[in-house]
């Protein structure tokens, strides 16, 4: 696989040379019930049945942070910027240790939200957009971000009939939008939304219409991929 | 980067920075026990002690799992974590917050670990700058010979040893602080610090801390209504109460 380079959004990360990532990195982004986690499983068994080596990863999962921040979600005691930090520090420790190794190994890296969800959750409780910009200079750009687009009604009907709640955190319960979860939700999903239209003209994602079957959205999927990958 | 005074604040915050083993944190304690004893509002909170984020920054030290920034941000979320649960709402309520260390701290130590100063000082800008600032400055013999005295046992990133200077925790430990020293220096005029002389006695030091604060803060301003702590009271209860002390008075 040839090396393609790959640029950071803003500083970068000490000692990283952009020349030194190859590999090609691959982004899921969309709420809860979008079809993330599927689509990738399903790219995943793709690629690796064709021959490429792939690594996931995804928020809340770091080593250095990941207890310490579900432990603070659960009590909901952080402020906006606090969780903000805490959220960028877990990606920062994901993304040195995970997602640029396996870059620089040529590895097709895969991962389950990115920058823009966390930038988006931020934004829609009123943080700044450029102090947001800069926090997540860090990030390589990637290589393709898939927007997983589903109508905030859809979502309700997904994330129901599959856990029978709404999440509190993917409702936004700590916005006082609304006392009750369900409209809570519709309207959390409907800021997010927007945000994510927001970020959109500045980082430039394929909106994918995820309202459809998945079979439908993963044939779409593998045919971008295919020629994103044919290029290098 | 504007004070909290500039900000409207009501309360005023006093910072104090210098190199480890510079006085810094015996002169703002000492600080602290005056201003208490005036009967003024003080509240004190010290770098890298939010109780939330210090698991994961013991796990990450202890473990050596920190990256220039992944250290930075974790002391960046632990100060955010303090400014916006404490600082802001005593702030607020017209408290003087004295802090043992702020975001200079990040500026100096981030930036000599490698991180750009422009991302660092970004991730920094919600919060305003102290209404002073007082910089503890020491020889760096003087400091390095406090801290090394008994030659304790150095950690990891105290002595910057991430940083690969040196194999010998000593002398990484005396190359990394001077390098932070370099990096507070080229910020002193910007952030308007102080230079006190940390070379001097403790108690002269002191002496001069008290009446830079006392000409710079008015600090009648700031007395608590009672010099006592009031016992709990009823909702209503205090402002009679004080009320007719001030009638007395009258």
């Amino acid at each position: 696989m040839s090396a393609t380079n790959h640029p950071f959004y803003g500083h970068g990360i000490p000692g990283i040379k952009p020349e030194d990532l190859g590999g090609t990195l691959i982004v899921m982004e969309g709420a809860d019930g979008s079809g993330r986690s599927t689509q990738i499983a399903e790219l995943v068994e793709w690629l690796e049945t064709g021959g490429r080596p792939t690594v996931q990863v995804g928020l809340k999962r770091s080593t250095l942070v990941s207890e310490e921040l579900q432990k603070a979600q659960e009590g909901n005691v952080l402020s906006r910027t606090t969780l903000g930090l805490f959220y960028a520090t877990d990606f920062a420790d994901q993304l040195e240790n995970i997602i640029l190794p396996a870059l620089k190994a040529g590895f097709i890296v895969l991962a389950d939200r990115y920058i823009y969800t966390l930038m988006a959750r931020d934004m829609v409780r009123g943080m700044d957009e450029a102090w947001l910009k800069n926090l997540y200079g860090i990030a390589p750009i990637p290589d393709a971000v898939f927007y997983l687009s589903v109508e905030p009604q859809e979502l309700v009907q997904r994330n129901l009939s599959k856990n029978a709640t709404l999440d509190y955190w993917e409702s936004g319960m700590d916005l006082g939008l609304s006392r009750e979860v369900f409209d809570s939700f519709l309207k959390y999903q409907a800021a997010m939304s927007d945000a994510f239209r927001q970020l959109q003209k500045t980082y430039h994602f394929e909106i994918v219409d995820a309202n459809r079957s998945a079979s439908a959205v993963n044939k779409e999927l593998r045919k971008k991929i295919s020629r994103l990958l044919d290029q290098e | 980067m504007k004070t909290f005074a500039e900000s409207n604040f009501p309360g005023r915050l006093i910072a104090v920075e210098g190199l480890d083993g510079s006085g810094k944190s015996t002169q703002i304690y000492l600080l602290k026990r005056w201003l208490e004893a005036e009967g003024i509002k003080v509240y004190f909170s010290e770098w890298n002690s939010s109780e939330l984020v210090k698991s994961a920054t013991s796990k990450g030290k202890k473990r050596e799992l920190l990256t220039p920034t992944t250290f930075s941000l974790i002391h960046a979320t632990d100060f955010a974590d303090r400014y916006e649960r404490h600082l802001v709402p005593l702030l607020r309520a017209g408290y003087i917050v004295l802090c043992d260390r702020y975001v200079f701290t990040a500026f100096a130590r981030d930036v000599t670990r490698g991180c750009p100063p422009d991302w660092v000082r970004g991730n920094y800008s919600f919060a305003c700058a102290p209404d002073l600032t007082m910089f503890f400055k020491a020889d760096l013999d003087v400091s390095l010979n406090r801290i090394l005295e008994g030659r304790p046992k150095l950690k990891f990133f105290e002595a910057g040893m991430d940083m690969r200077l040196s194999a010998d925790p000593y002398e990484s430990f005396k190359i990394f602080q001077g390098r932070i020293l370099d990096q507070y220096l080229a910020m002193s005029k910007e952030f308007n610090f102080l230079i006190m002389d940390a070379n001097q006695p403790v108690e002269k030091q002191q002496v001069i801390v008290r009446k830079l604060v006392s000409e710079r803060i008015d600090l009648k301003k700031f007395k608590r209504r009672s010099p006592l702590p009031l016992p709990p009271a009823l909702p209503g209860d205090r402002e009679v109460h004080i009320e007719t002390e001030e009638d007395k008075a009258a």
